[in-house]
């Protein structure tokens, strides 16, 4: 069986690979918002302007 | 072909069974007291760091649950009201919830911790060990008083909240876990007391069958006149004012009334009607938690939008 030929697992499996994917990117996504967050101290438009007073 | 669960054509697990062990409507309580905790702290929190904080308090909560499920898989089969969950269902191995829901702990707690702070991912980590050794693993099938101390671990939540805004302990989130903890026993044996034949097939030893349906009555009775207690004191606190008192006082009179009704009642009287009596406490009993829980994050909203100070 080639790698690349639809099988039938991959039909009987779509609702669970999909919604890893989607965990793993909502995941992702949440760790960045929670990363720009924190380095900004909550302040993302200003951090993102250049303008951060000391 | 090989026989490995690839091959389970028949019974495969969806994503949705994966979810089913997290116990999401358990979730959703968690999600709601964990919220109310959390907003009602004298600190404000950044609303993602909030938002972070409690979607990792609710998947802790959800890890504990597939922890549950895979040591109770035995009793679950048998009870009816367990008897559709994924293990006893045969879509999921006891093997996976028991992975899911030790990877899902340390992740949780893990990101409780970066979001928020290492106090409450602390707490986090000893309400699921509280949760899955102490409750479902040690007191649950050896004593009656299990649906005491399994209160206790659904009472931690709003505390968690509070201290991922506080990073502490306080006489609020106290009172926030005293109003769970002690509101679990009069729900739970107001559904025992209706629901007879489950726990006994699955011989968990239920108040009802080691002491007795009297001593039952006479224990919702005293664990309400007790929360009642709590519920008002809470009042009284940074928690409480116009709003949540006077919710507070027309349910725990209402809460009062349900539990006396019960405790006065025989069982002659409950076969007649059906157990109408304990079935309108039980709902009540939904209610009653929810609503005191709205009142606290009304308070908490009119204190934040300086409706009053």
């Amino acid at each position: 069986m080639s790698i690349g030929r639809q099988h039938e697992i991959h039909k009987r499996r779509f609702s669970r690979n999909m919604g890893l994917g989607l965990v793993l990117a909502a995941f992702v996504v949440l760790v960045f918002g929670l990363t720009v967050v924190k380095v900004t101290d909550g302040n993302v438009s200003q951090a993102i302007s250049g303008s951060v007073a000391k | 072909m090989s026989d490995t669960s690839a091959d389970n054509i028949v019974n495969e697990a969806q994503f949705g069974d994966y979810f089913a062990l997290l116990k999401p409507r358990v979730m959703t309580l968690v999600v709601f007291t964990a919220f109310v905790g959390l907003l009602a702290a004298p600190v404000s929190v950044h609303p993602f760091v909030g938002f972070t904080a409690i979607l990792f308090i609710a998947l802790g909560g959800g890890a504990s649950g597939a922890l549950n499920m895979w040591y109770d898989a035995d009793i679950d089969a048998i009870m009816r009201r367990t008897q559709k969950r994924p293990i006893p269902a045969g879509k999921v191995t006891a093997d996976e919830a028991k992975a899911l829901g030790i990877a899902l702990s340390g992740l949780s707690v893990l990101m409780l911790g970066l979001a928020a702070n290492w106090f409450a991912a602390a707490f986090l980590a000893f309400t699921i060990f509280f949760y899955v050794v102490i409750y479902t693993m040690w007191l649950k099938r050896w004593t009656p008083q299990n649906i005491v101390i399994g209160g206790a671990a659904g009472a931690f939540p709003p505390m968690i909240g509070w201290a991922a805004a506080t990073g502490g302990v306080s006489i609020e989130s106290v009172l926030m876990f005293a109003l769970i903890f002690l509101w679990t026993p009069p729900h739970f044996w107001a559904l025992a007391l209706f629901m007879r034949n489950d726990y006994d097939n699955a011989k968990v030893p239920m108040l009802t069958v080691t002491h007795g349906r009297r001593a039952t009555r006479a224990r919702i009775f005293w664990y309400t006149v007790v929360l009642a207690i709590f519920a008002m004191a809470a009042g009284f606190t940074s928690l409480g004012g116009p709003v949540y008192l006077s919710v507070a006082a027309i349910l725990n009179v209402q809460f009062l009334i349900g539990a006396f009704r019960i405790w006065r009642r025989d069982e002659d009287a409950s076969e007649v009607d059906n157990f109408a009596e304990e079935r309108k406490f039980f709902k009540l009993s939904l209610a009653y938690l929810f609503l005191h829980f709205g009142a606290i994050l009304v308070e908490a909203g009119l204190v934040r939008f300086g409706v009053w100070a």
